[in-house]
């Protein structure tokens, strides 16, 4: 199962480290990474591949929101299918 | 690969325009239930509810985290109850059950204490429609229906004349909260089967044992999207803004079906494309109309505003769904929408225009706080006038009127939650009563003879 990690929030260092520490860390791969800074404000979207973890979809969503409380970004994810049933024919 | 505008377009719709899937509706037929006794049927009727429907929450929940869209109501239709017993005795204590098989399954409304009477109404059902107001004050989560129209049949007077006296009854029953019982009971013509939002929901004969019905909504995304297109955009831009933004979200509609149809083990059965307001800032129906210029909703346009808006709805969502059902259409309740809200303090909107509307509308009168001394005659011509638009424009209409005992025009009545706030509406006080007394059924229309 593949998903979208959206994380959103003012920048600050070590935000892309920690986000994909955390996914490492929960045997979730990295496949695609878009990432930009405007006007100090950080915004990135991962695709990610969910296959190798073990864990419910509903923890890991808790994991990153906690992480993202903690490091003051919102962090979210969600299965690619909503995306692609909005925006696919 | 990640395109980026399409999650960032997505996730602004969830995040700030309140784009959410607004029920699944679990449809259970509840014919196998009945049994020799209202005990015995009322037995069944609680076990197999709380079987079929036990994860009905879990798994929506389940959804919900899995794709980040809100699933705001997760709720429960069944068989029209009328169906399922032959005395009161046997119909209070099939709303005892239902009451209960919905609180412990988690949900907090379940249609089909419903009766379809549009031709004629049998001892039985004549002996359940004397329930209704006591089956909605005594229980929380019940939600009841009458279908007293269709075009097939025409208007069944007769049940109309019971209507302003139950809904009387039941705004006295539950006086100490503000008439809350008379928003769970709403009068169709041309009720549907498939509908998945209350207070009209009901699974209808017609459909299976165990049916998923979705409603989807999002005001707030047609909203900005009109915005977006600009002051200057002609109607042709405009439906065509309306029709992308539905498509959009009656595919999600669809996904979510699909998921929630699997995962509980049911039939899929409809999207229904609703535009469903609530109270929420920015999640109006209103207010589109409002961003399409008019100064404020109720002015004269109104009606031309909201049928262009309703076409374009089910033209964008009917592609996007694979089985499109239910009302399908936009909503106009005036509790649970605040731009109707502001309207009718502002003197922009009344009783009457809404009527007009409501024939170009998904449904009808819908969440309308009147006087609490509207005479049952007045009450029953209002439902009469809309059954009459649904039968000859071949439409579902509804009235779901308030008669708060107590107050008068320019009060208000809380009901908190998605019921919103309603404010007291005036009505016509002329008396209709010489012709709401005649007593029969005014024919079914011409447009009826389609064989």
């Amino acid at each position: 199962m593949r998903a979208i990690v959206s994380v959103v929030g003012k920048d600050r260092m070590g935000i892309i480290a920690q986000v994909s520490g955390l996914l490492f860390s929960i045997d979730i791969n990295v496949m695609d990474l878009s990432q930009s800074v405007m006007n100090d404000y950080f915004h990135m979207i991962m695709l990610v591949d969910m296959s190798n973890c073990a864990r419910k979809f509903e923890d890991i969503s808790a994991a990153l929101a906690a992480l993202g409380a903690e490091i003051g970004m919102s962090i979210k994810i969600q299965h690619e299918d909503i995306f692609n049933a909005m925006h696919k024919i | 690969m990640i395109d980026r505008s399409a999650i960032l377009e997505t996730n602004e719709m969830i995040d700030k325009d309140n784009f959410d899937v607004r029920t699944i509706t679990m449809g259970i037929s509840l014919f196998d239930c009945i049994a020799d006794s209202g005990a015995g049927t009322s037995e069944r009727v609680y076990k197999k509810i709380t079987e079929s429907a036990k994860n009905l929450v879990s798994v929506g929940r389940e959804i919900e985290s899995e794709y980040g869209v809100p699933i705001v109501n997760k709720r429960i239709s069944v068989t029209p109850v009328s169906l399922l017993g032959k005395t009161e005795t046997d119909f209070m204590q099939i709303a005892d059950a239902l009451d209960k098989a919905a609180g412990d399954c988690g949900v907090n409304f379940i249609g089909g204490y419903t009766a379809l009477v549009h031709k004629g109404a049998t001892t039985s059902e004549n002996a359940f429609l004397n329930t209704v107001p006591e089956a909605l004050s005594v229980t929380e989560r019940l939600c009841s229906s009458v279908n007293a129209a269709s075009t097939r049949a025409g208007i069944n007077m007769d049940a109309v004349k019971r209507m302003g006296e139950i809904i009387k009854k039941t705004a006295d029953l539950t006086k100490d909260r503000d008439a809350i019982g008379c928003a769970k009971f709403v009068v169709f013509a041309n009720a549907v089967e498939d509908n998945p939002f209350m207070a009209g929901a009901f699974n209808g004969v017609g459909e299976g044992d165990r049916v998923i019905n979705v409603g989807v909504s999002g005001p707030g995304a047609v909203r900005r999207a009109l915005e977006r297109c600009g002051a200057d955009a002609d109607f042709g831009e405009l439906s065509e803004c309306i029709k992308k933004t539905a498509f959009k979200i009656t595919r999600v509609g669809q996904l979510v079906a699909r998921q929630a149809a699997e995962r509980l083990n049911a039939t899929m059965g409809i999207i229904d494309l609703s535009l469903a307001p609530t109270p929420a800032v920015g999640d109006s129906v209103a207010h589109i109309l409002e961003v399409m210029g008019l100064s404020s909703v109720g002015a004269h346009g109104s009606t031309a505003a909201l049928a262009m808006l309703n076409d374009a709805v089910k033209k964008g969502g009917l592609m996007a769904g694979v089985y499109v059902g239910g009302l399908s259409g936009a909503f106009i309740p005036v509790s649970e929408d605040a731009g109707m809200i502001e309207a009718v303090g502002r003197g922009s909107l009344s009783l009457e225009k809404l009527e007009a509307m409501t024939s170009v509308c998904s449904v009808g009168l819908d969440m309308i706080a009147i006087p609490g001394d509207t005479p049952e005659d007045i009450i029953e011509a209002i439902i009469a006038d809309e059954c009459a638009i649904g039968v000859v424009n071949n439409k579902t209409t509804a009235v779901r009127l308030i008669p708060v005992p107590g107050k008068t025009v320019g009060e208000k009545v809380e009901f908190g939650g998605l019921l919103g706030t309603a404010p007291v509406m005036a009505v016509n006080k002329f008396s209709p009563a010489g012709f709401i007394n005649r007593g029969g059924r005014i024919p079914a229309p011409i447009i009826s003879n389609r064989n």
